[in-house]
Parts: C-alpha cells; sequence; structure tokens
C-alpha cells in the first residue's frame, strides 16, 4: 500500500547524483595537523607573516580546547571520536590555470556534470561562479565584468593578494577564531573559499555564486567566505556543494562571515547537498560550519536562506548580529533529514541596535531514521527598543522512525521588545496522498509537491536560477538524493 | 443495450477494518448516462466511491470491476485517473502550500500525457483554467490559493466542479458534491456537471437530495442500503425517497424473502 512512509522509502532508494569522483592529479598533504602544516598550507599560498601568525594563534587555541577535550557535544547529534590526525588538511588540482580558458577539461567536466558552467556565456549567464575544488579555486567567472562596477569577486587566496588591507580589516572580525572549536580549526587550517567586496552604491548585477566541490579522499575541506557589502550596496549570494560518495566521513568546517555597512543588503543563499551516506548510514559529509553575518550600519540588511538536504551530519547556525539602529536579520531554513541523516540548525539572532528586525522561518523535514533539531536563540539586549522578533518553525514528519525537536531559545533584556513565535509539527497523510493521486499524480510527485508547499515560505526566497533546482533537488532528496 | 458498458461492478464486496462495507454490489454503467445512488448515512455509498477510485485502505473480498473492460481493480489510483476517472470527494482534502493551479496544472498534464496529448504550457493552461473557473463562477483568487487550504465548505465542492472540468473525465463519480450548497452553487454545480454530459462519458450522483436531480436529470436511480443496492428505478423513485424516507425500503427488505 502506497503510504507516505514507503513512498519516501522508495525514494530513498534513489542514487545520489553527483556521487562520481574526478581523475585528476592533486598535490595532498600527508594526513595529520600540527604547525608544520600550516606553514605549508600558509607558504603554498605565497601569504603575509600577520595571516600565517593569524593561523598559527588560531592552531594554538584550537589544539588547547582538543587538550581540554572542549570539543562541542551539545548538538543534539551522535558522532564517533573525530581523529583530526588522521585527516588531509590540503589537496589542490596540480594544474593552476591562469585564466579561464586554461581550466582543467576534467574539472571542467566535472562542473557541467553539476550543472555548473564554467563559461561566461552559458545557460546561467546571470550568475559569476566561484568554483572551489578541494582546497583551492579553480576558476572564477565575470571578474572582468564585475570589476568595471568596482565589485571584488575572487578567490579568497587572490584576495590575500591583492587586497590584503581589505582581508585584513574584516577577516575574523565577525567570527573570531576564539568563537568556537570548529571556527579555530578553520581558522588554523583554511585554504580557500570566496571573497567579495561590494562598493559604496554599487546594486551587484548578477547573482554571485561559489561551488564547492570535494574530490580527494580523506580530505577535509575548510574554506572560508568573507562578503563586505559597503554603504548602500546589494548583493546577493548563493553556494552550493557536493562530493563523491565514500565510506568513509568527510569533514567540511566552514567559516563564513558577512559584513552590512550603512544601508547595505546581503542576501545569502545555500544549496547544500553534500553527500549525505548511504542507507544504513555509512559515509557521508560531516558539516560543521560557522556562518554569521554583523549588520553594522543603519537600515542594514542580512538575509540567510538555506536548503539543506545533504550531509549525514549539519551543526550550523547561520546568525545575525544586529547592530545597526533599524537592521534587519532573517532566516529562512528547509532542512532535511532521511536515512540516519542528522541535523541540528536554527540561527541565533542578536538584537543590539534600537528598531531591529528579525524574521525566522524554519522547515524541518524528516524521513526515515533522519533527525531533525531546529536550535535558535533570540537575544534582545538591553537598549534595542522596539526590536522585534517573529519565529516559526514547522516540523514535516514522512515515517514513524525519524523525529524532529526544537530548542528555542529566548532571552529578552528590554521591555519594548516583542517577540512572537510559532511552531507545528505535521505529518503528510494517507489522504491528501489519496487525493493527490486521484487527481493522477504519481506518488513520488505527490510527495514532492506536498513537501514544496510545505517549504514555500522558504524555497521563493531563492533566487529564481536555484529555486527550481531547490524545487527539484527536495523532490529526490527525500532519500538522501530528493531532486 | 450492444454497447459495451464503461464501468461494470459485479458482485463487489468489500471490507475494512475486518467489517463487510459492501455486501454485494453488481451495477453497470454505460457512456453517456446518468446514474443517481441515494442511501442513508452510512449504508456505504463513499465506500463503493472510493473504491472505485483506488484508495487502498478497503479490502475487496470479492468481485470484479471493469473499467472500458479492463480490470480496474489491478490498477492504481494514478492510472485510474488518468484513464478518466474522477473522484468529486465528500470531504475535499486540503494541501497547504500547493498551489490549486499550479496542483490542477500538474494533474491536466499527467493526464493528458496518458492521453498523448502534448502538455499544456503555463500559458495555455492558465487559458483553459480561466475558462473553466468563468463557466462554474469560481471566484478567481482561489485559483491563486493553496489547494482547498482555508476553502469554505461550498468553495471546496465548487472547486472540485471546477477540477472536473478542466479534466474533462469518462467516468465522473460526485459524492454528495451538493450537499452544504446554496441555490445558486446548486446551479452551478449543476451547470458543471451538464456541460460534462456527452455520450461518450458517465456520470454517477452519489446525493442525499432530489433537488440537484430536478437540475441533472438522471437515467436510473439506485437505492443503496446497508452494503446493497436494494432499488433501481427512473428519476420518480428519487422523488418518493425524498418525499418518504428509507424506511418503507427496509421493510420491503425485510418483508420480502432475500437469498
Ligand atoms: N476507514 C474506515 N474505517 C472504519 N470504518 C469505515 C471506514 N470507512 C467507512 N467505514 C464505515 O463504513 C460504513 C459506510 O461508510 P460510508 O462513508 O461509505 O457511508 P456513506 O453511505 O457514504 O454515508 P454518508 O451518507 O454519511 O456519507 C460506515 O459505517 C463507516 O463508519
Ligand atoms: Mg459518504
Amino acid at each position: 500500500m502506497a503510504t507516505p512512509t514507503n513512498i519516501i522509502e522508495e525514494l530513498v532508494n534513489r542514487e545520489y547524483r553527483y556521487g562520481f569522483v574526478t581523475l585528476v592529479e592533486e598535490e595532498v598533504f600527508p594526513p595529520g595537523l600540527n604547525e608544520d602544516i600550516i606553514r605549508r598550507i600558509s607558504a603554498r599560498k605565497n601569504e603575509p607573516g600577520w595571516l600565517l601568525e593569524w593561523r598559527l594563534r588560531a592552531y594554538r587555541y584550537w589544539a588547547k580546547l582538543v587538550e581540554e577535550g572542549a570539543e562541542p557535544r551539545w548538538a543534539n547529534v551522535t558522532y564517533p571520536p573525530i581523529d583530526y590526525q588522521a585527516i588531509r588538511y590540503y589537496a589542490a588540482p596540480k594544474r593552476r590555470p591562469k585564466s579561464l580558458d586554461e581550466v582543467d577539461p576534467e574539472i571542467r567536466r566535472t562542473y557541467e556534470r553539476l550543472g555548473i558552467p564554467l563559461e561566461e556565456q552559458e545557460r546561467l549567464a546571470g550568475v559569476a561562479v566561484d568554483a572551489v575544488f578541494d582546497s583551492v579555486s579553480v576558476a572564477t567567472t565575470f571578474r572582468q565584468k564585475l570589476a568595471e562596477l568596482g565589485i571584488i569577486f575572487c578567490s579568497f587566496s587572490e584576495a590575500v593578494q591583492e587586497h590584503p588591507e581589505l582581508v585584513r580589516k574584516w577577516l575574523g572580525s565577525v567570527v573570531p577564531y576564539t568563537d568556537n572549536f570548529f571556527a579555530a580549526l578553520n581558522s588554523a587550517v583554511f585554504s580557500d573559499g570566496s571573497f567579495v567586496y561590494v562598493p559604496k552604491g554599487v546594486r551587484c548585477p548578477m547573482e554571485l555564486s561559489t561551488y564547492f566541490r570535494i574530490n580527494a579522499s580523506q580530505t577535509g575541506q575548510f574554506e572560508r567566505t568573507l562578503i563586505i557589502a559597503d554603504e548602500g550596496a546589494y548583493v546577493s549570494y548563493l553556494e552550493g556543494c557536493t562530493a563523491p560518495m565514500r565510506d568513509e566521513n568527510q569533514l567540511h568546517a566552514a567559516v563564513v562571515e558577512l559584513i552590512a555597512l550603512d544601508n547595505a543588503t546581503i542576501k545569502y543563499s545555500t544549496v547544500q547537498n553534500w553527500y549525505p551516506g548511504d542507507r544504513e548510514g555509512r559515509g557521508g559529509i560531516y558539516n560543521f560550519v560557522t556562518k554569521r553575518g554583523k549588520c553594522l550600519g543603519r537600515n542594514s540588511k542580512i538575509s540567510w536562506t538555506q536548503v539543506e538536504v545533504g550531509s549525514a551530519i549539519t551543526w550550523k547556525y547561520p546568525s545575525c548580529i544586529l547592530i545597526g539602529d533599524n537592521s534587519v536579520g532573517e532566516f529562512y531554513s528547509v532542512a532535511v533529514t532521511n536515512h540516519h541523516q542528522q541535523a541540528d540548525t536554527g540561527t541565533k539572532m542578536i538584537h543590539i541596535g534600537k528598531n531591529t528586525r528579525s524574521t525566522i522561518i524554519s522547515k524541518g523535514i524528516s524521513a526515515g531514521h533522519g533527525q531533525n533539531t531546529y536550535r535558535g536563540m533570540v537575544k534582545i539586549m538591553k537598549g534595542a527598543t522596539r526590536a522585534r522578533n517573529y519565529s516559526q518553525c514547522d516540523s514535516l514528519l514522512l515515517g514513524d522512525k525519524c523525529g524532529a525537536h526544537t530548542f528555542p531559545y529566548i532571552e529578552v533584556h528590554e521591555p519594548t521588545a516583542q517577540l512572537e513565535h510559532e511552531a507545528t509539527t505535521s505529518k503528510i497523510s494517507e489522504e491528501q496522498l489519496f487525493y493527490c493521486r486521484q487527481r493522477g499524480l504519481s506518488a513520488e510527485d505527490a510527495v514532492s509537491m506536498i513537501v514544496n508547499g510545505f517549504c514555500k515560505e522558504v524555497l521563493r526566497e531563492l533566487p529564481m536560477e536555484f529555486a527550481v533546482e531547490a524545487q527539484k533537488l527536495l523532490g529526490i532528496s527525500l532519500e538522501g538524493s530528493i531532486g | 443495450m450492444s454497447r459495451r458498458s464503461l464501468l461494470e461492478i459485479r458482485n463487489l464486496r468489500v471490507r475494512v477494518n475486518g467489517q463487510e462495507i459492501l455486501k454485494g454490489i453488481t451495477l453497470a454503467v454505460y457512456p453517456g448516462e446518468v446514474h443517481s445512488i441515494m442511501g442513508p448515512n452510512g449504508s456505504g455509498k463513499s465506500t463503493l466511491a472510493q473504491v472505485l477510485a483506488g484508495r487502498e485502505v478497503y479490502e475487496i473480498v470479492e468481485g470484479e470491476v471493469l473499467y472500458d473492460g479492463e480490470d480496474l481493480l489491478l490498477m492504481p489510483p494514478e492510472e485510474r485517473a488518468r484513464r478518466g476517472i474522477f473522484l468529486a470527494f465528500q470531504y475535499p482534502v486540503e494541501i497547504p502550500g500547493v498551489s490549486n493551479l499550479h496542483f490542477l496544472k500538474a494533474a491536466v498534464n499527467t493526464i493528458r500525457k496518458q492521453r498523448g496529448l502534448p502538455e499544456l504550457d503555463a500559458m495555455e493552461f492558465l487559458a483553459l483554467a480561466r475558462e473553466k473557473a468563468k463557466l462554474v463562477e469560481l471566484d478567481e483568487n482561489l485559483l491563486q490559493r493553496a489547494v482547498n487550504d482555508g476553502f469554505s465548505g461550498g468553495e471546496k465542492k465548487r472547486n472540485e466542479i471546477f477540477q472536473m472540468t478542466v479534466l474533462e473525465p469518462r467516468l465522473a463519480i460526485l459524492d454528495e458534491t451538493d450537499s452544504g450548497l446554496d441555490i445558486d452553487a446548486l446551479r452551478v454545480v449543476a451547470q458543471g456537471i451538464n456541460a460534462l454530459r456527452h455520450p461518450d462519458r458517465a456520470i454517477v450522483l452519489i446525493t442525499h437530495y432530489q433537488r440537484l436531480l430536478n437540475y441533472v436529470a438522471p437515467d436510473v436511480v439506485h437505492v443503496l442500503y446497508d452494503g446493497r443496492i436494494v432499488k433501481s428505478g427512473g428519476k420518480e423513485l428519487a422523488l418518493e425517497l425524498e418525499e418518504k424516507g428509507y424506511g418503507w425500503i427496509a421493510e420491503e427488505i425485510i418483508g420480502s424473502p432475500r437469498s
């Protein structure tokens, strides 16, 4: 009988589509982490002394946390201890292109298979792409066109070489390396990522995006993204992620820092489809990510939208620190857990400025044995007069072996603040499925449609080019490959 | 009649949760006909409708159902829908977040595919939907809203008829679509049904009231009583039922030696 549960099970049987491996010669560091490895990473990238020093300070801080056994364990996820000495911290294709035309054909084909063309006049003509392959950026499109407007869009490594003053000013200003265990690790070993600077008064005319691909085995990916929107600037940025299917767990520990000055807006969207592991829970990416934005300026706005369908474990809380008066923070999230996937995700909204507003819309979908936790904090500091927050957390359960959990923390030190919180839990009913099928829809299409309907308020926040992809992905990934 | 029946039910017995609800139904519906099924609450009318549409919670104990000469009971619900069976639900289901138009477009296109017709694009579909919405006087705002979500009782029924007129089924089964409608809505629903009437199509109207039958003249009226069709007749039977209730039929059954 076609119950929602066994339809999900059928969906689950589908394959992860992006599980292939690219055969390309890569330079890889031996497994293990110590100061020497960090010096080698820094040297590979020809970094200035201050940056190496910063890495080393982060490393020492992290090493101390390891000694103290201070790896965070508070999240509602379980996994065996990670052996940080068994991970390789650097892997990069040997051939390094100087321009787009020189990109290794194998790598170009990889991105084509992933649906990310590295040609500028291609399908996604309104989107500039930075392609990160293991530890390094291999291509960035439309740089010239953007440069004409004064917009800097390049790999992090290039930014360090070409705009050291900007990097030095803002790096770690939102997420200091002391922030948490994984942020410290990332600060020590990060290898690449994207850098964006949009100058005063400029509205970025195209979507900027980074596509993260893990390819090498036994390797962690530690990227760092830094986006600065100067006064009155606007930018919409999107990241996508996939990885090969492997029995081992691979660690992805990224840090993303956003800075919005007066009247600036940053819209940051993620479609995360890392390999989720197989049906028994073998393999998959550990996605331990720190993402945070600072609304420094008055009337600034930072909006996070995430569609999290992959990874064995997701641990991330894209947050906003609302410092400027009248600044706005938003968090729109869809998190899917299927099979044995675990997600503990949510946001923090810290209200400091007057009249600051935040909105949280979280949609958790659990299937199989998936465990889905929403963890959110809304903090209103003294002096954040008339601050407002609206939170809505909805959970959809597909089947009876999965779980949904909600942990909203609220801390209010300002009597004029207004907070609203709503939460619901629902299931796809047999009646709904039958109704759809009676109208001719297949059971799979019906589930996909109902799930997409459930997520609608979040999906409509995605840039057009990606909304369709994300909808398909949800269809597939309910399997660990909704698409 | 030499023509082949569109729907042929033979001695259908159905159980749910161990309890027999349909106790041997036999019924033939020919293309072009309108049949009305009446009967007291709990007699099994919706059960019959849902079984014909393929609802899987019902257990078929015995009997067979042929649709256009083929074994209907072997087909999954979506297959039946694609081959032209439409059920207007007694209790239409809400699907939050899924727009009515989007839902119906997906339905139209799977059905068109089955019929070997090209899929309608967004513009073509919108034109079709607008035309049909006008026919059944469906408020255009309802097209954009989520399927049945927060619709009033009458709006839900009207939406079912709207879907029916868009999908143009060969066999439409309407389960109390006339219940809870005001007089204008009733007229509109009747309009939708009459617009569907066609020599190749058939309609089964499940109803408690003969008032709908004033607008849509049925060829046959059946009385379903305790899981059996105990009486069939012409249009006048509906009038008689409305006047006298079902008591006399019960007496007739008990009074007559049935096997
Ligand atoms: N899923 C089910 N589980 C248990 N009993 C059921 C189920 N579906 C139907 N029944 C029972 O079967 C009998 C027939 O129900 P059905 O809905 O077919 O009646 P109906 O003739 O449509 O009545 P009404 O005029 O009230 O709509 C009722 O006694 C009902 O309680
Ligand atoms: Mg009924």
